[in-house]
């Protein structure tokens, strides 16, 4: 499989620095702390999104992110990305992001689409969570 | 030491320079380069001198007569002939084949093509080690059975067949037998003068030969008959016509010369390597060999490395070429059929990666290896939540995931 330079380098910065790159995790029952899971290990792919959370406003911020995923090198590189885009963001905003704007800012392969899919189902996996305790 | 390392050698080989030498004295003006068909002027005979004694050569590393041995493009070619040439051959005894669930797709798609002709396929689940046992072949026999094919060393876990004991079932049912050697050449010895097989497939490119050539042996006593595939100009006895590429087949008969001489040494130094590779990362935790531990072709490591993904972990390891069970390096998206018909879960599947060591391994290349596999599986581990998960205590297998 012929990555794009950009979907190896996200994944090699992620690997070699995991902590600079969001990797880690949060105890889920943090109230501020909404944990989205998606992807079954028998497809190859599990994306763990947690998203740490403060009311701002008349909405709440997403002030930090951590991550973990099992799956291929544009599995990786995609929730590393997601990552970037997501940190500042209102929740609002962050319902916002699509898969596209993922696979377009790593020029993900065509069959590597379903990456980007699960990256943009964990956020709305772990914004439900992160309501569902407010 | 060169980067990148080659640990794919199950993949295809590299050509040995003795077999290079020998196919460049036959392309040019100044070299063999006449149609070996050519009965009329020196340049033909002379090709045909050259083609014979490849046959020799190849004939001599399988200890049959050479006039058993058809050239064809590869192993893949080979297997088509023999299947699709045997079954259509003997429809009206039977329409009856056996073969197993962990055939290369050459046969498997083969015999996908029959049934969609009215034959009816057996396809045989191997033990969970990858062995199809001689028993479950004896069982599976009918009075409609013509055709029974397996492979000899299965070409992702390295899994060798007993072959010797199959073909005593088969040759006392009459019925006839074929065995995909495309890995074998070179890594096992083979003597068809002592099994009883009726039709064996050969490639030049898995024993340091070059891509693009391969041959079929086709017993003649008994006499095993076919119908040809590739019709035109009757070359190959009939059975497989097309100009014969000398230059191919004299890198073919070289490779077969070589592999027989060197055999004995290169194994013993393969299979040293490759004790050395898994008794390096055995003591890993959920690490896993796949495939029988003892009947085993040398070179060969298939491994799981539970909870880090196949696709990631080949990324992780950009400087070694190796393949993987994983879907995300299929075009397919499926798992390692494989692996699957050994009856492993689906993430132990997307999780293995088949190291593959050569002729041209070195000691140095084995080394750098392991000390890459065991950092970036620990690494990977670190981004794995099911890694996590199995530290925790957590039985995968009780959570509902929301996909799949």
């Amino acid at each position: 499989m012929a990555y794009s330079k950009k979907v190896v380098e996200k994944f090699e910065n992620t690997l070699n620095e995991p902590e600079k790159n969001s990797v880690g995790r949060w105890d889920p029952s943090d109230l501020d702390i909404g944990t989205g899971m998606v992807g079954a290990p028998a497809c190859g792919d599990v994306m763990r999104l947690q998203i740490k959370c403060k009311p701002e406003k008349n909405s709440h911020v997403i002030s930090d992110v951590k991550f973990k995923t099992y799956g291929c090198g544009s599995a990786i590189a995609s929730s590393s990305e997601l990552v970037d885009m997501l940190i500042g963001k209102t929740l609002e905003e962050a319902r916002e992001i699509k898969n596209k704007d993922i696979a377009n800012a790593l020029d993900l392969p065509p069959i590597k689409i379903h990456c980007s899919v699960l990256a943009e189902d964990s956020i709305h996996k772990a914004i439900e969570d992160y309501e569902s305790k407010l | 030491m060169q980067l990148p390392i080659y640990l794919d050698y199950a993949s295809t080989t590299p050509a040995d320079p003795r077999v290079v030498k020998k196919m460049q004295e036959c392309l040019s003006l100044d070299g063999n380069f006449g149609n070996p068909a050519s009965r009329s002027h020196a340049f033909g005979w002379k090709a045909e001198e050259a083609t014979e004694e490849a046959r020799q050569h190849v004939a001599d590393l399988v200890n049959c007569d050479p006039r058993e041995i058809v050239w064809t493009s590869g192993a893949t070619e080979s297997d088509n002939l023999a299947i699709k040439g045997a079954a259509r051959f003997y429809k009206t005894k039977g329409n009856h084949i056996i073969t197993s669930k962990i055939e290369h797709k050459a046969v498997l798609d083969s015999c996908r093509q029959l049934e969609r002709e009215g034959f009816d396929i057996t396809y045989l689940d191997p033990d969970s080690n990858g062995i199809i046992s001689p028993d479950l072949v004896k069982e599976s026999l009918t009075d409609k059975t013509i055709l029974v094919s397996l492979m000899h060393i299965n070409n992702e876990i390295g899994v060798v067949n007993d072959i010797k004991a199959i073909g005593e079932i088969t040759r006392e049912a009459g019925i006839i037998f074929h065995v995909d050697a495309a890995q074998s050449t070179g890594k096992l010895p083979i003597d068809l003068s002592e099994i009883k097989v009726d039709l064996m497939s050969f490639s030049a490119h898995k024993t340091y030969g070059p891509k693009g050539i391969g041959a079929m042996y086709a017993s003649r006593k008994p006499r095993v008959r076919l119908e040809a595939q590739i019709h035109g100009g009757g070359h190959e006895r009939g059975m497989r016509s097309g100009t014969l590429a000398t230059h191919q087949i004299v890198g073919m008969g070289e490779a077969f010369r070589i592999a027989k001489v060197d055999m004995d040494e290169d194994n013993k130094r393969i299979e040293k390597l490759r004790n050395k590779f898994w008794g390096a990362i055995k003591d890993m935790e959920e690490v896993y060999l796949n495939g029988d531990e003892i009947s085993r072709a040398p070179g060969f490591l298939n491994v799981s490395f539970n909870y880090v993904e196949g696709e990631s972990l080949i990324m992780a390891l950009k400087d070694i070429a190796v393949s993987s069970g994983s879907a995300c390096t299929s075009a397919s998206l499926e798992p390692s059929y494989v692996l699957r018909a050994l009856g492993l879960k689906d993430e132990l599947a997307h999780s293995s990666i088949r190291f593959a060591i050569g002729r041209f391994t070195t000691e140095e290349e084995v080394e750098y290896t392991i000390d890459l596999v065991r950092d970036s599986v620990e690494k990977l581990r670190t981004l794995s939540p099911l890694w996590d998960m199995y530290k925790d205590g957590v039985d995968l297998d009780t959570i509902e995931w929301a996909e799949g």
